[in-house]
């Protein structure tokens, strides 16, 4: 199990990926917002997306983590 | 003059602006959000109202609201800074049917120049350059690229109503351009609520230069020089100076001819900035009119000694323009650095509280600051906390001074991007002169 976390601060814009979805290594998994910018976050590795940790909206600082993946 | 007027605006601009409303005698009212209780503006201005929550669409874009509190207090003009509500033609009608003056030009000018399409062929009309590109929108990837492949890669995807580097791309080849149309469209639909989308040539080596002009109600028409912007990232300027080292007096008096023949075409009144890209050899080509104060307006005034706030409410108000073009002259040399709150590495936004908030104060420096220390960052609004201008004799002695003032510049809390603006002034090609629209790609990148 591992960690994708947040890179800079924001709030969630977009979550693109459900619990149970396969991801692909350098896939998004969401889209934050911050300051007029948009930063896709990828997951690193490919996987199975174990549980997310945001929702669309709420605010993350950067280290937060966005979802776990197996 | 104005007696009162209301500021649709906030951090370092809102500021700004009550500065001159005070040195002439007008009331301000500031309206604020949420998120911007304890912002530095909202206790410099007369009056401060609360108009919503932190989010833009329910405060300083609420138009409404905020032309309610503008009657509620009696206020006779209605200053709309730059970004936010100021090139909404809708936003400068509506203050205008309330009587209410709009500090600006008249609302149908702000929406032909609010799309970058027609303001390109209001310009052609009218005789002044333009960059090579569709007379008409593209409606979708194909049209893009047959289009593209016409006039050669690269090309310059853009939205017809984008701004602040939003919804324009450089694409090289049919493959990248497939990616991007369709992002940049939809980015465009969402910040700006209209997705169209045209192509033009990318101008290689290109500088982007443009023209402070000023007109009033009288049919009298100036322009107050040049202000070279090519230092961007991400489409943003990072930093300003005035005047440009590529031009010599003749394509300076040029283009201030062209400037000045594009803002009497289209009947413009109040400041407004025509921007141009110019290349190697002097070509210069419109590329867009701001139809407000710009965010880096400061060079100018100190090139020049002109106070631009007070030119737009005189002219608001009706005055005649009280400056002759061949009065107007360049002295000396000014630069502007836009300090954001963001990675000096990777430019992401670093929102966040500032525990201390120094900037250099010394004659030849001049700030215009929109936090304090205690503030919080929030990620609400634009990245940029503060400019720094400074002034100075030759542009080498600028460049010196700059350097040592973003030393000596201290915040502490948040990351900014201040080490990245000394590397710009140790770069050698920047102390040549040599700053192209690439120069962060090209020098920057290491």
């Amino acid at each position: 199990m591992s960690e994708i976390a947040a890179n800079m601060a924001g709030n969630v814009w977009k979550i693109l990926v459900k619990e149970g979805d396969q991801v692909e290594a350098g896939q998004d998994v969401a889209i934050l917002e911050s300051m007029k910018m948009e930063i896709p976050i990828a997951s690193e590795q490919a996987g199975t997306i174990k549980a997310l940790k945001v929702k669309e909206e709420d605010f993350v600082n950067e280290g937060d983590v966005i979802c776990e993946i197996e | 003059m104005f007696q009162k007027i209301l500021i649709a605006n906030r951090g370092e601009i809102a500021s700004r602006i009550i500065r001159t409303c005070k040195k002439l005698n007008i009331q301000t009212v500031a309206v604020y959000s949420e998120a911007d209780q304890e912002a530095p503006f909202v206790s410099e201005a007369d009056e401060a109202v609360l108009i919503g929550p932190a989010k833009v669409n329910e405060s300083y874009l609420n138009a409404e609201k905020i032309i309610d509190v503008a009657k509620e207090h009696g206020v006779d003009a209605v200053h709309p800074g730059y970004g936010l509500l100021s090139e909404n033609g809708d936003f400068a009608k509506k203050c205008n049917q309330e009587k209410l003056t709009f500090i600006g030009p008249k609302p149908e000018i702000i929406d032909q120049m609010g799309s970058k399409l027609t303001a390109r062929n209001l310009m052609k009309k009218a005789g002044v350059p333009v960059i090579p590109g569709t007379d008409d929108p593209v409606s979708d990837t194909d049209e893009a690229k047959k289009f593209a492949n016409e006039i050669g890669y690269p090309v310059m995807l853009k939205a017809t109503h984008g701004g602040g580097g939003i919804g324009m791309e450089i694409v090289e080849n049919d493959e990248q351009l497939e990616k991007a149309f369709d992002g940049n469209a939809r980015r465009a639909e969402q910040f700006f609520g209209n997705g169209t989308m045209y192509v033009e040539k990318v101008i290689n080596g290109a500088h982007h230069i443009e023209f402070q002009v000023l007109a009033d109600h009288h049919g009298n028409t100036i322009h107050l020089f040049e202000r070279e912007c090519s230092i961007q990232r991400r489409h943003q300027k990072v930093l300003e100076e005035a005047p440009s080292v590529l031009l010599d007096a003749e394509v300076r008096q040029d283009m201030g001819k062209a400037a000045v023949t594009a803002t009497e075409a289209i009947h413009y009144t109040n400041a407004g900035t025509i921007e141009f890209l110019v290349d190697k050899s002097s070509n210069f080509y419109f590329l867009e009119m701001n139809t407000r104060l710009q965010v880096e307006h400061p060079v100018t005034e100190e090139i020049t000694g002109y106070d631009l706030v007070e030119q737009q409410l005189r002219i608001a108000y009706g005055e005649e323009l009280n400056i002759k073009q061949h009065v107007a002259s360049i002295d000396g040399h000014a630069m502007e650095v836009r300090i954001y709150a963001e990675d000096p590495k990777t430019f992401f936004p670093s929102p966040g509280k500032i525990t201390t908030f120094e900037p250099p104060t010394e004659n030849h420096i001049r700030n215009e600051v929109g936090v304090a220390s205690g503030y919080q960052v929030t990620p609400y609004y634009d990245p940029m906390i503060a400019k720094m201008i400074v002034t100075g004799t030759t542009r080498d002695e600028v460049i010196e001074k700059l350097r040592d003032a973003l030393v000596d510049y201290k915040v502490e809390g948040i990351k900014t991007n201040i080490p990245f603006l000394i590397d710009i002034t140790n770069e050698v090609e920047f102390v040549r002169g040599n700053t192209k629209t690439s120069f962060i790609n090209d020098y920057m990148k290491k």
